[in-house]
């Protein structure tokens, strides 16, 4: 017996995610093989080609938006994992404090050092920089060129002498009183002159981080050694601020919403998401639509539901009640990816997608091996 | 009168702050200290009095080490 293909009205329909307004409805897929009796629902790599769309929405070297269309949940939200936790950055790892005399301890200044993001060359920093291996206990290091990072920062604090008598300010008043992430220099050795060089230093994404505070007499006198590592060690390594998704949004007007109403509903919901317009003659002219007798009001229309916050307010109303149907599409991942500098936006999903299939060789491999 | 009446105890300095004015003074390295109050440097020899030679303040803190001190960014 051939398998019952359902309308593709039905299979749009499964897909949506209700939302109430206390409850939320359909919250797991059931595209799988035996949910659905006489239905075929085994995974084809075909059908997954011809369904699947990425759709960009915003591409800036710190900020990526974009969608993934026709994708199960288990493998968008393990892109955002790998891009959290398993995307390598450089990161400040070991301080070496020779004086600090300022009012910040050692270990909080060596803390903050450490989450200071930095930048620096993609190539120097890709191909040339290796993982550092961790000693064991008690062992020395290797540190080499190509697995480490020397930075220093050196910043002794003193009096103003052209500074006006009486000066309150302290960054008038004193040199140096503030330290900022822009003060740590780079120091290059063996062959890292190559890959660092002019626009390709390494340096703070964000130059202005305040590091600490110094009064005349302070001085801080430190270097750094900063490495290669992922999020999952620890959360200084990871190359995005935020990666995360949401599900797109569907906003179905089952009955007319015109005039006043209207305008309420629209305020119901973030700007842009529900537009207003003019019943036209055709709308008026078409039975059963609810639009007879109302040509040239105003009704609302759904515009970008995207925009939607999906806050729910227009549920709260009794003159929407049943006119009114959200919901939220399953396989529909709208992405905000932010990169903190050292990876460009979109290269972060694209690193993401090679880790995983990287993990899925790894896997295939010891599962052949485990056979044999 | 018994011969083992009670004895006034000799008066000995009790090991103090200022036992060591009346010490014997043992010629070391001046060693620096700095004032909690005015933050002006104080070298002291074994056997000095505990005061700031500026302000007179009687707590003096120990000067941060000259090494290298080695902390995980964590």
């Amino acid at each position: 017996m051939a398998p019952y293909q359902p309308s593709q009205a039905e299979l749009d329909r499964r897909k949506i995610v209700g939302i109430n307004a206390e409850t939320v409805t359909d919250v797991t897929s059931t595209d799988y093989p035996g949910h659905y009796t006489g239905e075929d629902h085994s995974w084809d790599k075909n059908q997954f080609e011809d369904n699947f769309q990425v759709k960009m929405y915003k591409n800036e070297p710190l900020e990526s938006s974009f969608s993934l269309i026709g994708i199960d949940a288990a493998v968008s939200n393990a892109f955002r994992r790998i891009m959290i936790a398993e995307i390598p950055s450089v990161a400040i790892e070991k301080v070496f404090v020779q004086n600090n005399t300022s009012i910040i301890q050692d270990e909080v200044l060596a803390h903050r050092l450490g989450l200071i993001p930095l930048k620096g060359g993609k190539e120097g920093l890709l191909e040339f920089l290796k993982w550092y291996e961790k000693p064991a206990d008690g062992e020395p290091g290797f540190s080499v060129d190509n697995n480490t990072i020397l930075l220093e920062l050196k910043v002794e604090c003193t009096r103003n002498e052209t500074a006006a008598k009486g000066e309150t300010d302290p960054l008038k008043a004193y040199h140096n009183a503030h330290v900022y992430a822009k003060d740590i220099v780079f120091k290059p050795f063996g062959s890292q002159e190559r890959y660092f060089r002019d626009e390709n230093t390494i340096r703070p994404t964000n130059p202005d981080i305040l590091i600490a505070k110094l009064r005349p007499g302070q001085e801080i006198n430190l270097e750094m050694h900063a490495i290669k590592g992922v999020g999952s060690d620890h959360a200084k390594y990871s190359p995005v601020a935020t990666a995360s998704y949401r599900l797109m949004p569907t906003i179905t007007i089952l009955k007319p919403i015109l005039g006043k109403d209207a305008e309420k509903f629209a305020r119901c919901f973030p700007r842009g998401v529900i537009g207003l317009e003019t019943v036209t003659k055709k709308d008026a002219a078409k039975k059963g639509s609810g639009y007879e007798g109302h040509e040239g009001e105003v009704k609302a229309v759904v515009k970008d539901p995207m925009k939607d916050t999906v806050s729910r307010e227009c549920l709260r109303h009794e003159e929407f009640e049943g006119k009114v149907k959200l919901g939220r599409i399953r396989d529909h991942f709208i992405f905000l990816v932010e990169s903190v500098g050292q990876w460009d936006g979109d290269e972060l999903f694209i690193e993401s997608v090679k880790i995983l299939r990287h993990k899925c060789e790894t896997l295939k491999r010891s599962l052949t091996n485990m056979v044999r | 009168m018994s011969r083992e009446a009670y004895q006034v105890p000799i008066a000995v300095p009790t090991p103090g702050r200022d036992s060591f004015q009346t010490g014997i003074s043992v010629e070391g390295p001046a060693i620096n200290y700095l004032c909690g109050d005015c933050n002006a440097k104080v070298p002291l020899k074994r056997g000095d009095p505990i005061r700031c030679k500026e302000c007179g303040h009687r707590v003096l803190y120990k000067e941060r080490t000259k090494r290298m001190v080695q902390f995980e960014a964590r």
